[in-house]
């Protein structure tokens, strides 16, 4: 069964989400508490913590970022531990628009430079003050943009802007991967994160990511849950594969692993993978570098083994 | 022979799950039966009591939306460090009202055991005091009792502990949170009391005790309108009773009037608990 | 790249089994005059546990002596104030041995450590305090003022939720003061002599719990026996019925908890991922050894395929093995006898045209194992959509219209529980009124609580077990 993409400028996009499957909240979140009890240990789970290493964004989007504070996040990007050269890199260094460059000096092409635009983290702006924002931070070197949706519009029921957004600003990143950011804390039920994430994928988005981290709550369990069905759903009707990241909120390796499970069984191995599947963190590193230095020596590690950027 | 030197106990208000001084910096003296000096206990404020009804709210948030059950659980675990602290209770009981070594027992022990009473209420309410309701017509209906909120009570004036726990166990076994102004002369076992609730997994702010004058503190709490019932239980003056139904009006409070001559070693029934719950009836067709 | 979990075995070391047991008769351990035992196995590796007594007629001639002692003496004169007491203690002891009782369950039984750990033992802990809070209160119960108990409690339960089963069985007819003698299944008699320890450890009067260990003779002996006034079973309904025969004529109150071939509903406009996780919950939770499994899925014809997709989607991602493993879906089937009834039924389901499936799943070489098995094409004349199977065999059958869904799911002697899914509350609120099954579950299934009340309709049995309505079954009316 194939899916038809609706003319999104008249009722049929509204017809088809609002079409969706709706998602029984209790029973989403008594998945995710089941899958929660997964206990992953020992070789299960050092390789758990790796991949999590391996798929995290490593973060900072402050008004006080300088130069300096970009420079230090980015080496560690590149060598998280360096005690353990057998650390491996991260995914992506993500930063605000204007401190791209900063970051390409360092890391060159070794990881993912993203870039956070369109008048992130609300979004609050005229569609041309978003391409521009956009186009500036490919220019500087993003290979990676990651936008907000414009939430205002989508809870007013005007999916047809939401929409078109997304679609110029694919436009504007050229080369660059889109990761569509929904702001499943703005959203606040699980049918509209279902019909966001629908949204979203067909409007162009090569990624869909809950959140900025800037509003409370930010990524939770029970909303990657529902992106990831809707991921799996989505190949399934057209063959394409799409990422998930969540973002905001997730500190420990305990709650990255258990991320990780819902992956696992909910879209499978396919999607274990950077390419498809990111964590947007940054005290979460240091937590993965514990816990792996821990499984490595047998002793529990402490703040001291960790470098702070 | 040296008798050992005690260390004396400072006796503060309990709000928001922790232990304040008045803002006011007053205390009051509390004497025993005996008219010897016991403590001086804070004497709490209008300000201190506004305090106490924003601690109130806030307990009252998570306090009502903990599963009846875990309700339960954690009265039933107040009533076991109650338990552990018998002789406290007994001896605080014994200086307050100048009972005998046995008639003070007999009120700890009653008042442990209304404490258990209570907690086996929190997950039965529902069944008894609510109902489906069979309409004429194809929905479905039914009614549940619900905590009405914030409750601001006067403890009995003489029953300086199973008085106080017969009040203070059907409002919060019903899901509300309180704040309590406990027996003027008789505080202390309100305050061993308010150690055992911050000690037992109680949210911070389901109940509040606090210590002083009642004719100053009521007034303000009877017209306060984040104040949803008031239970005047402890009120001895019928003057000052009837002025705070009145206040009380202005908001259409709940009112459970004072008690005279109450025996609280009697079965309590189920009056207490209907007092402060709201019925919610709700309506849903039944259709394909 | 795969993500394979390593083992994570719940370590054994929390319990501690004696190599032999006796009965507990009036507050002791005592050995059983009929002096035959026989042994407990764990069912995912076939190891002996232990050495258990099986009670004859004797021995339950002195339980049922020593219950009717602590009935006319200490119990049957005690406040409810006071039992509620004792059952408080009781809670509390469950709770804090509540992981040793969880991994000995699941030595015994074969279910999975999840299941017993997350679900088995809290809901054991929450029945004793659920009805310790009904001992003080039962003028208040709706069964006038005073409610009197009936007396002795003969109490025969089955083999798939062992303590969990005797938690519905002893609180509340401790709350209500009847004193019991209970008897366990032959499977897995292992927590309900701990339970027994605990009953020690509380101080509870001796006589008032008594648990016998034995096969099919001695729940027979007990129930048959005329010192008893009151009678529980929980278990097959054949033996249910012959329980009904044999008290016939007799004062003995009963209640019964038999089977099930509960209807499972999905209408088109489910929220499909939670139907699905409910249907895999519905049959697959205990290796589907559960008396209101959702054993025959009812899809709506328009969206059948759509869902099995799903359905066979999900079931790949079931983990069968070691029960003690945390990671384990699917246990051990819990007795060589049942494995050979649920492959006995499952191949009559070949045999009559339904088409089998099951996800790729390796069995262990030792113990009892049945890998999750789905029949599509299934029709109401098949025997796997009549008969209870009591495994993990999923029967699907579908409908077009509510009507139908309905006349379906009624279309069995049995009625005990039932399934709906659907995103529009008014439709399940009509399909509840019309289902004629003792509990309906609305876009959920196998939900349980101390609160509310449980039992069948027709040959699921009769009387419910907690609630308010479930005291009842423990209590006479004042007239």
């Amino acid at each position: 069964m194939s899916v038809e993409l609706p003319d999104h400028g008249t009722d049929s996009l509204r017809r088809f989400l609002h079409g969706l499957p709706g998602v029984d909240e209790v029973g989403a979140n008594g998945r995710v508490a089941m899958l929660g009890t997964r206990s992953i240990k020992n070789a299960s789970k050092a390789f758990a913590i790796d991949l999590a290493i391996r798929m995290v964004d490593l973060t900072t989007l402050e008004g006080a970022d300088t130069p300096g504070k970009v420079r230090a996040l980015s080496a560690k990007a590149l060598r998280p531990d360096p005690t353990d050269p057998t650390a491996p890199s991260v995914a992506a260094v993500c930063v605000y628009g204007d401190m791209v460059g900063i970051v390409r000096e360092v890391v060159g092409d070794r990881v993912h430079v993203a870039a956070v635009a369109t008048a992130f983290p609300s979004g609050r702006a005229s569609l041309d003050v978003k391409l521009i924002d956009t186009a500036e931070a490919v220019a500087a070197g993003a290979d990676e943009i990651d936008m907000v949706i414009d939430r205002g519009a989508f809870l007013a029921g005007d999916y047809g802007r939401v929409f078109d957004q997304i679609v110029a600003v694919k436009r504007a990143c050229g080369d660059a991967h889109l990761k569509v950011i929904l702001e499943t804390g703005e959203l606040r039920t699980l049918d509209n994160v279902r019909r966001a994430s629908w949204l979203a994928m067909l409007a162009g988005a090569d990624f869909i990511k809950t959140s900025t981290g800037k509003v409370a709550p930010a990524a939770t369990p029970p909303v990657t849950l529902v992106m990831l069905e809707a991921v799996r759903d989505f190949r399934a009707q057209t063959g394409r594969l799409i990422g998930v990241k969540a973002a905001g909120g997730i500190r420990t390796s305990k709650d990255a692993i258990k991320y990780l499970v819902l992956v696992n069984e909910t879209v499978g191995e396919d999607w274990l993978t950077p390419d498809l599947f990111r964590f947007g963190a940054s005290a979460l590193l240091n937590d993965l570098l514990l816990q792996r230095q821990r499984m490595a020596t047998g002793h529990y590690s402490g703040p001291d083994y960790v470098t702070i950027d | 022979m040296t008798d050992r030197v005690d260390v004396r106990k400072t006796f503060k208000l309990f709000v928001g799950g922790a232990f304040p001084r008045s803002e006011s910096g007053r205390t009051y003296e509390v004497t025993g039966a005996g008219g010897g000096f016991l403590a001086n206990a804070a004497k709490a404020s209008r300000k201190d009591a506004r305090d106490a009804v924003i601690a109130a709210r806030k307990g009252f948030a998570s306090w009502s939306s903990a599963t009846a059950y875990n309700r339960g659980q954690v009265l039933y675990r107040v009533a076991e460090v109650m338990e552990g602290r018998r002789a406290q209770f007994v001896s605080d009981v014994r200086d307050a009202e100048g009972l005998s070594k046995s008639a003070a027992v007999a009120q700890v022990d009653a008042a442990i055991d209304r404490w258990v009473w209570y907690a086996g209420w929190t997950d039965k309410v529902t069944q008894v005091l609510g109902s489906a309701n069979p309409v004429a017509g194809p929905y479905f209906d039914f009614s549940v009792p619900e905590p009405t909120g914030v409750v601001a009570a006067v403890a009995p004036q003489d029953s300086s502990l199973l008085g106080l726990v017969s009040v203070l166990g059907p409002i919060v076994a019903t899901g509300n949170a309180v704040v309590v102004i406990a027996s003027t002369d008789r505080p202390i076992p309100a305050i061993t009391l308010s150690e055992v609730l911050a000690t037992s997994d109680v949210p911070g702010g389901t109940i509040n005790i606090l210590t002083g004058d009642p004719n100053e503190m009521m007034p303000w709490l009877a017209s306060h309108a984040d104040v949803n019932a008031l239970d005047l239980a402890g009120v001895s003056d019928a003057a000052l009773a009837t002025s705070l139904e009145q206040e009380a009006a202005d908001t259409v409070k709940r009112v459970r009037r004072a008690t005279t001559d109450a025996d609280w070693f009697a079965d309590p029934g189920l009056s207490r608990l209907r007092a402060f719950v709201e019925t919610k009836t709700v309506w849903h067709p039944l259709g394909v | 790249m795969a993500f394979e979990y390593a083992p994570a075995p719940e370590s054994r070391s929390v319990v501690n089994i004696a190599s032999s047991y006796g009965l507990f008769i009036n507050g002791e351990f005592v050995d059983a005059k009929s002096g035959t035992m026989f042994k407990t196995i764990n069912p995912a590796t076939e190891e002996v546990l232990a050495d258990i007594s099986d009670a004859g007629a004797e021995d339950v001639d002195r339980a049922v002596a020593a219950a009717r002692k602590a009935y006319t003496g200490a119990w049957g004169s005690m406040s409810g104030r006071d039992r509620s007491k004792y059952l408080f203690r009781i809670a509390r002891l469950i709770q804090e041995r509540s992981r040793e009782l969880a991994v000995l369950e699941t030595l015994d039984n074969g279910k999975p450590i999840r299941e017993s750990r997350d679900v088995d033992i809290p809901l054991v802990a929450g029945h004793f305090f659920y009805h310790a809070g009904w001992a003080d209160k039962l003028d208040y119960a709706g069964y006038g003022a005073n409610p009197r108990s009936l007396g002795v409690a003969a109490q025969v339960i089955p083999w798939n939720f062992p303590l969990l089963m005797l938690a519905w069985k002893i609180a509340p007819a401790l709350a209500c003061g009847n004193t019991v003698v209970l008897k366990p299944a032959e499977t897995t008699p292992l927590t309900a002599l701990a339970f027994a320890e605990i009953c020690q450890q509380a101080d509870l009067p001796p006589g008032v719990v008594n648990i016998l260990t034995g096969a099919g003779d001695t729940g027979r002996l007990l129930v048959e026996h005329p010192g008893v006034d009151k009678v529980a079973f929980t278990g097959s309904t054949e033996v249910g019925k012959a329980i009904q025969r044999a008290i016939a004529g007799t004062s003995k109150s009963l209640t019964l908890e038999l089977g099930g071939k509960a209807a499972n509903i999905v209408f088109d406009d489910a929220p499909l991922d939670e139907a699905v996780e409910g249907i895999v919950n519905g049959i697959f939770f205990n290796q589907g050894h559960v008396c209101c499994a959702g054993s025959r899925l009812l899809l709506q014809e328009s969206i059948a395929e759509e869902a099995m997709e799903a359905l066979k989607r999900r079931l790949g991602t079931l983990r069968l093995g070691d029960p003690l493993d945390k990671n384990t879906d699917i246990g051990a089937i819990n007795s060589a006898e049942q494995l050979a009834r649920i492959h006995a039924l499952a191949d009559s389901g070949d045999e009559e045209g339904a088409e089998r499936w099951s996800p790729p799943c390796e069995l262990p070489d030792t113990g009892f194992w049945f890998a999750p098995t789905v029949f599509t094409g299934v029709t109401q004349a098949h025997r796997i959509a009549r008969e209870e199977i009591f495994g993990p065999v999923l029967s699907v059958l579908t409908f077009r219209t509510p009507e139908e869904a309905i006349e379906k799911a009624n279309n069995t002697p049995y009625g005990l529980s039932a399934g709906v899914w659907t995103e529009k509350g008014s439709r399940i609120l009509w399909m509840a009124d019309r289902l004629r099954a003792g509990v309906v579950w609305g876009n959920t299934f196998n939900r349980f609580d101390p609160t509310s009340p449980f039992g069948g309709y027709k040959e699921s049995g009769f009387g419910r077990e907690g609630g308010r309505q479930g005291l009842g079954a423990y209590l006479k009316e004042q007239s």
